[in-house]
């Protein structure tokens, strides 16, 4: 890493970057009432108040497109912790942003698989037709632009989000054009995703609220049309070839659908009073993380029977 | 092995993400079935099913679940049994090439929400949580609704179908750490501080989620509980090897023809599964691929026939992780492959160790001069060096994975590195390579 996250371009590495520095431009929408009516709201979904702040820091993002001094302050007020407590958070996560962003962020993966494939070429030519670097805003504040790591999506690669919704299996020219696009003020559609909305909505969606004006706005977010081809391809050529998983013994498998619930509680309960199995010790736990001593290796791989 | 859909048999269904559709295809079937089980037999049948964790290190899902101290009949529980108990689901997919929990969120969350239902009433517990990547914003966005859905079908909340069984199920979105995808990371984070692992002892089963017992289990291990409990633990048993069985989602990425998600048994070959996507793109040969992610040590095409189970692939050197296969063919620099996965660790190293924060940095600088043609002879066993300084030095797995690349690129391919060193560095080790192209040509 040439800077520290969030640090301006050149800025020497002395491992004290204090930013946010800027104060607050004059034009911030301001955190209000209503935006720790909704803190607190955050707060009571969980058995400590404290698991709330990530979902609050996206919260005061979502009002104000990044985490503000002003939302530190009600993020630490709220949770009864100091600011710099509640900046040690911010800091720490790659989402939080720590200067005013753009209307939409732009995100190219340029991880290994994404670049092969051509990610860095488009991180590239976005960064020159944006005439920014990694973790900047354009000047008209239309986007900000970030490379990014991994994002889960390698089968669609090379992959470019904005607002973190996807845009699958981009080159050089469809990417340019999908910026220019949010430039002009359009939203073209996700390959996968929600209509777009904007870099604020999105987070506010992160926060557990809904971003959408009603529920049928909300529904065709979630009923999106979308192309999924690499995510369906293996079905689809499971049906072409004619091969499925061995079918469940049907015994379990109506015993199951048939049993009304109150049925199957009364039988519940009456096992509750089972005595406890014999064999369960802590004295055998092992580490969670490794695989269990004593297992040999594996077999050569058998056919699925059929049942 | 013939393709066995169990986890995506729904996903070709039309809006196969709406509780109609789900329950049209037995969705919450087994969890009716589950209500009428004694939590400990639920324990027992996951245990006897043979399934492992999904999201890589394949500890016994059964195993781990029997581990959460519960009180004894009879007796007023103490101790770490007297505390409510927790169910967390760890959904930070961010290990790169991985990319099959994002599309089963995406596209049946239904069936991890079930999951979830039916292993939270296993091991006692009345709150669990998702803990959803940030960046998946449509996953979160199709499981909130999935919850919302459960919530008014009466599967979730108090007295689940008149079962007298009470769960809440909160969906919780990361901020972008892949750090947190480390259950012990995801806790902290999870109780609002910065994500940075925990040292064990003691294990989340006795102290995790507020120090009381904490399961944490990937996705597609919760996703399958369903299908264990319909079709019982023999038909679990059925696919693939007896130590390492079931039906797993093997993602292809890379340079292959058709590169997705394919369901096929624990135990399926990469060789099966590259003719199954078309083989690698056409005039090219495979150079190398990752069996689990970019912490496994690479593959190369001796290894085509090794059985993709734990243990299989953990005998041939490498570990089975999340079944990412990363394609990668002879155009491609297997040192820039690995300076880019290096660049990975260091941006996502928490910190909080020393050997995984100063030796990823130190890494990433070595590999950037091989790469820029700067490199000197002592630089090989230098990064060797790092690695061995790394390696099982820090609390978590991360520095562990950040050397996996590395070792297993100079241990197949050490010529690659030589011959990007100057000409009088080659003499210095008695070789003479050419320069091949640095870059992705595609």
């Amino acid at each position: 890493m040439s800077a520290l996250p969030g640090s301006a371009e050149g800025t020497a590495v002395t491992g004290l970057d204090s930013s946010p520095v800027q104060p607050a431009p004059a034009d911030l929408p301001p955190l209000t009432e209503q935006t720790r009516l909704e803190a607190r709201e955050i707060m009571a979904r969980y058995p400590q108040a404290r698991s709330a702040l990530l979902p609050m820091l996206h919260l005061v993002q979502s009002v104000q497109g990044y985490v503000s001094p002003e939302g530190v302050a009600l993020c630490a007020e709220e949770l009864g912790l100091t600011k710099a407590e509640v900046g040690a958070v911010a800091t720490f996560y790659t989402m939080y942003k720590r200067r005013p962003t753009g209307r939409h962020l732009v995100s190219v993966c340029t991880n290994t698989l994404c670049n092969v494939l051509g990610g860095q070429r488009i991180m590239d030519a976005l960064s020159a037709d944006l005439g920014v670097h990694h973790d900047e805003t354009a000047a008209d504040g239309s986007i900000t632009l970030e490379h990014a790591e991994c994002l889960a999506a390698c089968d669609y690669a090379p992959v470019v989000t904005v607002d973190y919704e996807f845009y699958d299996q981009q080159d050089v020219e469809s990417a340019r054009e999908l910026v220019a696009a949010l430039r002009r003020g359009e939203k073209p559609h996700p390959t996968r995703g929600a209509p777009l909305s904007d870099f604020r909505g999105v987070s506010r969606q992160l926060a557990g609220f809904s971003q959408w004006a009603d529920a049928d706005a909300e529904a065709a977010a979630i009923d999106a049309p979308w192309s999924a081809g690499p995510t369906l391809i293996g079905v689809h050529l499971a049906d072409e070839r004619g091969e499925s998983a061995p079918e469940m013994p049907r015994a379990s498998a109506t015993s199951s659908s048939g049993a009304p619930a109150a049925e199957a509680a009364g039988v519940e309960s009456a096992q509750r009073g089972a005595p406890e199995p014999a064999g369960r010790s802590l004295a055998d736990q092992n580490d969670g993380t490794d695989t269990p001593a004593g297992s040999e290796p594996g077999t050569s791989g058998q056919g699925p029977g059929k049942a | 092995m013939p393709l066995t859909p169990v986890l995506t048999s729904r996903w070709g269904a039309d809006q196969p993400w709406r509780l109609s559709t789900y329950e049209s295809l037995e969705g919450y079937a087994a969890l009716r079935t589950a209500l009428g089980m004694a939590p400990d037999d639920l324990v027992t049948l996951v245990k006897d099913s043979g399934l492992r964790g999904r999201g890589g290190a394949g500890f016994p899902t059964g195993m781990k679940w029997s581990f959460i101290p519960q009180p004894k009949p009879g007796e007023t529980p103490t101790g770490p049994a007297a505390k409510p108990k927790y169910l967390v689901v760890n959904a930070d997919e961010g290990e790169p090439g991985t990319c099959k929990d994002l599309p089963l969120m995406m596209t049946d969350p239904h069936s991890l929400v079930e999951g979830v239902i039916i292993s939270a009433f296993a091991i006692r517990c009345h709150f669990a949580v998702i803990y959803v990547r940030g960046e998946a914003v449509h996953a979160h966005r199709r499981l909130v609704a999935a919850v919302q859905e459960a919530y008014a079908a009466g599967y979730l909340g108090t007295d689940i179908l008149g079962s007298g069984y009470d769960l809440e199920l909160v969906v919780h979105a990361g901020a972008g750490a892949y750090i947190c995808g480390e259950e012990t990371a995801l806790l902290d984070s999870l109780e609002g501080y910065r994500g940075q692992p925990r040292l064990k002892p003691p294990f989340p089963a006795v102290a995790g989620l507020y120090g009381a017992p904490t399961v944490i289990n990937n996705v597609e291990t919760l996703a399958s509980v369903p299908f264990v409990v319909r079709g019982g633990a023999e038909w679990f048993k059925a696919f693939g090897p007896e130590k390492s069985p079931g039906p797993k989602i093997y993602s292809l990425s890379g340079r292959v023809v058709r590169p997705g998600q394919y369901e096929a048994p624990m135990g399926t070959t990469m060789r099966e599964l590259l003719e199954m996507a078309g083989g690698v793109r056409p005039g090219h040969e495979l150079k190398f691929w990752t069996p689990g992610g970019s912490s496994t040590p690479y593959f190369t095409a001796e290894h085509l026939d090794v059985p993709l189970d734990f243990d299989s692939v953990a005998a041939a050197g490498s570990m089975l992780g999340t079944t990412a296969l990363m394609v990668f063919d002879e155009t491609d620099s297997i040192v820039e492959a690995t300076l880019r996965f290096t660049e990975f660790y260091a941006h996502e190293s928490c910190g909080k160790c020393t050997p995984c924060r100063e030796g990823t940095y130190w890494l990433v600088q070595i590999l950037e001069r091989i790469v820029q043609g700067r490199g000197t002879a002592a630089d090989l066993d230098l990064l060797t060096d790092t690695c061995d300084n790394i390696l099982g030095r820090s609390f978590c797995a991360l520095g562990d994975g950040a050397t996996s690349c590395i070792a297993s690129s100079l241990k197949y391919f050490r010529d690659d590195y030589v011959a990007l060193l100057p000409p009088e560095e080659q003499g210095r080790l008695g070789r003479s390579l050419r320069l091949e192209p640095v870059g992705a040509a595609s």
